[in-house]
C-alpha cells in the first residue's frame, strides 16, 4: 500500500510504502526498489523523512530503561520525547536537550542532532549520546560510540537517517529538582538591545530564547520578548506547583479539526501586537516544563492553520560576529511584508563534531512562513546573506535549499558523501532530501 | 523533486520545440537552472531550442520524439528518466490542421486525431507508469478551450483536445494516491508559430502568459487553469448555450 507523506510543513507530498517492522536488518537486506529511509514522528518540516516511490520505515518502539545512579537512559529509537519525559520525571530527571515540540522521537533527535534553548550551555543532542545501535545498509547491527567508529558515529549524529537505521540510543539524563522552570520574561524594544543583552547575559541562564516580532520595522526592528530560565528548585515552588512538583506534560487539549487557511498578514500583525503587549516589561515567574518548552504542543495539528499550501521554516545560523546579518535578515523579511509568526532567535554555543550537524557558535534565527512561490526572491536573498556571513541552513527544517547552497555552506558535505559511498555502495538508504541535495 | 516552493529540478518537454514548452523552460530558468530533457524531432529547430535553453544555464538533453510513434513512447520516457526523476513533464505537442480539410480529407482527419489524441494518451500512459514508480511527479497537459465545447468551425481539432483533456483529467484522479499531480491548461487563442497567420480571437495571449500560468499552477498544485483566467467564465457560459443558438454564434 502506498501512503502519501509530507513533513510538518505539509509541502511536496510523495508516495511511499510505509512499513512497520522490527526486522530492520531483513528489510535493508531485501534492498527495496528506490531504497529505504527511517521516519520518526514526521516533525521535520521538509522532505527528510520521505522517500518517493520507495520504502519508509515507521518508528520502532521498545522499552526504555533508566539507571538510577548514573542517569544513563537506554531508549528505543521510536520513543517520543513526550513519553520519555513522563518516564524521566518519575526518576526526577529530564531530557538533556529538547526541541520546541515533545512530539519527536529519540531517533529523529539524533538524526537531526537537535538543539534546544540550552545549546549555549549543553550543546546539541548528539553531545549527550553515549552510544547508538545502528543497523547499517548491509544489514549488520553495530553498536557505535564516539571512540568506537567515531567517523560513523559523527556521520550518524546529524546524518538525517542516511547512514543506517538507529534502533536504540544510550544517553545521560540530567537530574532536575522539579517539573517547573523559573522564567524571566522581558520585553525588549529593538534588535541592538536584544543582541547586547543576549550576548552579555545568556550564560547566566540555563535556557534562553527570544521571540522576535518580524513585522516590526524601522526603530522597532527586532522588538522582542526574551525568556530565560532555570529548572526551579522544589523549595522555591508555590501554589499548585508546590502541591504537584512532578506533574508531567499533558496531551494536547485542542486540535485543529480541518485544514483552513487562518494564517494571513492581518492576523499575524494583530497577533504579534497582542503578544508583545501581553508580555511583562520584566518579570520572573514559574512555568511548567510544557508551557516553557512546548507552548505549541497544546494545539494538535497547528500546522494545518496554514491551509492547503502548507508552511516552510527558514532557520539560519551565522557566526557571532555576523550579527549584522541577523539585522539584515529581519529587515529583508519586514520589507517583504511576509506574515511570519514571531521568529525565534537564540545563541548557539560551541559546535559538535557531527559531520552535517547544524549548530555552530553564533546566532540562529528561525522563521515560519506560509509556503508560496512568492517567497523565492526573499529566500534567495536570505540564502546569499547567510552564505556570505559564513552560516548555513538547518536540514531538519529545510524544504527548498539548492545543492549549490548546501555544498557551499556545509564544508564536510563531500566527506559525508564519500562515507556514504563506502557504507552504502548500492544506495539502499535514501530520502527525498538526499535526492534533492544529492547526498 | 519539487521543493516546498514548487520548484522542480528537472523538466521534460514533449514537443520540445513548441513555443509554449520553451517559454515554460525559460520561466524556470529565471529562478534556477534545471535538467531539461528536450524531446522533439531532430533537426535545426531542435538544435536551436537546445542552444537557447543551454544559454540560460539549463543542462539540456535532446531526445528524439515522434508523437505518432506510440510504440516507442514507453522506452522514450524511460530514456528521459535515466538521468534522474522526472519532476515536471509538459505534454506540449499538437497540430491545428486546416479546419475544413481536417474532416473532409480522410488522411488529415486520422493524422490530426493521432497527433492530438492518441499521442497524448500514449505518452500519458507511459508517464503514469513513471510517476507511479517514482512516487511523485507533475504532468502538465496543454489542452485548449476549443475542447471544452466543440464548435463547428474547428471540430476535428476541438474533439481531439476534448478527448485528451478528459483522459488527463481522469489521469490526475488516478495518480493522486501515487503522489502524482496532473495539471490541465486550457489556453484560448495563443500567438505562436502554430497560429501564425490566423486572425487572433478575443482574449488572445502570448506563449509567455501561458508559461507563467503553468509555473504558478504547478507550484500551487492546481489541477485546471484557463489562460487568460477570464476564459473560464466565458467558456462556462458557452458550455450551456443550447445547440440551435450556439450554431448561430459567430465563433
Ligand atoms: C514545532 C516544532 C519545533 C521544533 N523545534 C526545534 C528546535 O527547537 N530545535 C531543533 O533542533 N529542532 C526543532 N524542530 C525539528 C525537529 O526537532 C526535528 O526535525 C526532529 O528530527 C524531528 O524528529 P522526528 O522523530 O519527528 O523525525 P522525522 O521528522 O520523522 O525524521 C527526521 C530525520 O530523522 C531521521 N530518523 C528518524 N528516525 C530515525 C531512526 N530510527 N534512525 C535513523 N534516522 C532516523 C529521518 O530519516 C529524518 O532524516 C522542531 C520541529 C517542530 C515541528
Amino acid at each position: 500500500m502506498r501512503t502519501l507523506l509530507t513533513g510538518w510543513g505539509r509541502t511536496a507530498p510523495s508516495a511511499a510504502t510505509l512499513v512497520e517492522t522490527g526486522d530492520v536488518a531483513g528489510l535493508l537486506r531485501s534492498r527495496p526498489e528506490r531504497g529505504v529511509i527511517a521516519r520518526g514522528l514526521g516533525r521535520s518540516y521538509g522532505d527528510a523523512a520521505q522517500n518517493a516511490g520507495g520504502t519508509v520505515l515507521a518508528p520502532i518502539p521498545g522499552p526504555t530503561t533508566v539507571d538510577d545512579e548514573t542517569g544513563v537512559v537506554t531508549a528505543a529509537a521510536g520513543t517520543s520525547l513526550h513519553d520519555l519525559m513522563g518516564r524521566l520525571l518519575r526518576e526526577r530527571r529530564f531530557v538533556p536537550v529538547t526541541p520546541g515540540t515533545r512530539y519527536v522521537t529519540v531517533g529523529g533527535a539524533v538524526a537531526a542532532d537537535i538543539h534546544g534553548k540550552n545549546h549555549h550551555r549543553d550543546g546539541s543532542f548528539g553531545h549527550h549520546v553515549l552510544s547508538l545501535d545502528l543497523v547499517t545498509p548491509d544489514g549488520a547491527l553495530r553498536t557505535i560510540d564516539p571512540d568506537r567508529e567515531p567517523d560513523l558515529f559523527w556521520a550518524t549524529v546529524g546524518g538525517m537517517g542516511l547512514t543506517g537505521v538507529i534502533t536504540s540510543v544510550r544517553f545521560r539524563a540530567p537530574r532536575i529538582e522539579s517539573a517547573y522552570v523559573t522564567v524571566r520574561t522581558e520585553r525588549i524594544g529593538g534588535l541592538d538591545a536584544l543582541l547586547r543583552t543576549m550576548r552579555a547575559h545568556d550564560d547566566e541562564y540555563h535556557y534562553s530564547v527570544a521571540w522576535v516580532d518580524t513585522l516590526a520595522s524601522g526603530r522597532s526592528l527586532g522588538r522582542s520578548v526574551l525568556t530565560r530560565g532555570d529548572h526551579a528548585p522544589a523549595a522555591e515552588l508555590s501554589g499548585g506547583a508546590a502541591r504537584h512538583p512532578w506533574r508531567g506534560p499533558a496531551d494536547p487539549r485542542l486540535a485543529v479539526p480541518v485544514t483552513l487557511r487562518a494564517v494571513n498578514r492581518l492576523g499575524v500583525r494583530a497577533f504579534n501586537e497582542l503578544w508583545f503587549r501581553k508580555a511583562p516589561r520584566d518579570a520572573v515567574g514559574l512555568e511548567s516544563l510544557a508551557t516553557f518548552f512546548h507552548p505549541l504542543d497544546a494545539v494538535e495539528g497547528w500546522n494545518r492553520l496554514y491551509g492547503r499550501g502548507g508552511l516552510v521554516q527558514y532557520q539560519l545560523v551565522v557566526p557571532d560576529d555576523a550579527e549584522a546579518a541577523v539585522a539584515e535578515a529581519l529587515r529583508l523579511l519586514a520589507a517583504a511584508g511576509q506574515p511570519s509568526f514571531l521568529a525565534v532567535l537564540k545563541r548557539f554555543g560551541a559546535a559538535g563534531p557531527g559531520m552535517l550537524s547544524f549548530p555552530q557558535p553564533g546566532w540562529t534565527l528561525a522563521l515560519d512562513l506560509p509556503a508560496a512561490p512568492g517567497l523565492v526572491p526573499l529566500f534567495r536573498d536570505l540564502d546569499r546573506l547567510t552564505a556570505e556571513a559564513g552560516g548555513r541552513l538547518y536540514l531538519a527544517k529545510d524544504a527548498r535549499m539548492s545543492r549549490e547552497l548546501f555544498d557551499r555552506t556545509y564544508p564536510r558535505a563531500d566527506e559525508f558523501r564519500a562515507l556514504r559511498r563506502d557504507l552504502d555502495p548500492d544506495g539502499v538508504l535514501t530520502s527525498d532530501l538526499a535526492r534533492r541535495l544529492d547526498l | 523533486m519539487l521543493n516546498a516552493l514548487g520548484q522542480p529540478q528537472s523538466l521534460l518537454l514533449l514537443g520540445g520545440t513548441s513555443d509554449i514548452a520553451l517559454a515554460v523552460a525559460e520561466r524556470y530558468a529565471a529562478t534556477a537552472p534545471l535538467r531539461v530533457v528536450l524531446a522533439a524531432r531532430p533537426g535545426p529547430r531542435r538544435d536551436e531550442a537546445v542552444a537557447r535553453l543551454s544559454a540560460l544555464g539549463h543542462r539540456v538533453e535532446p531526445l528524439d520524439f515522434e508523437a505518432t510513434d506510440t510504440a516507442g513512447h514507453p522506452a522514450l520516457v524511460e530514456r528521459a528518466a535515466a538521468g534522474g526523476d522526472l519532476d515536471v513533464t509538459v505534454v506540449a505537442f499538437g497540430v491545428l490542421g486546416d479546419e475544413e480539410e481536417a474532416w473532409q480529407d480522410h488522411d488529415a482527419a486520422v493524422r490530426l486525431a493521432e497527433v492530438n489524441y492518441v499521442g497524448p494518451v500514449s505518452v500519458g500512459s507511459a508517464l503514469a507508469a513513471q510517476v507511479r514508480r517514482q512516487g511523485h511527479g507533475t504532468i502538465v497537459f496543454l489542452s485548449s478551450v476549443a475542447g471544452e465545447r466543440v464548435r463547428r468551425s474547428n471540430f476535428a481539432y476541438g474533439a481531439s483536445k476534448a478527448g485528451a483533456d478528459g483522459f488527463y483529467l481522469g489521469l490526475g484522479e488516478a495518480l493522486r494516491e501515487h503522489g502524482g499531480h496532473v495539471l490541465i491548461v486550457r489556453p484560448g487563442f495563443v500567438h505562436t508559430k502554430m497560429t501564425e497567420g490566423r486572425g487572433a480571437a478575443p482574449l488572445a495571449v502570448g506563449a509567455d502568459d501561458v508559461a507563467a500560468a503553468v509555473v504558478d499552477a504547478v507550484a500551487a498544485r492546481r489541477e485546471l487553469v484557463w489562460v487568460p483566467s477570464a476564459m473560464r467564465f466565458v467558456m462556462s457560459g458557452l458550455r450551456h448555450v443550447p445547440r440551435p443558438l450556439f450554431r448561430r454564434l459567430p465563433i
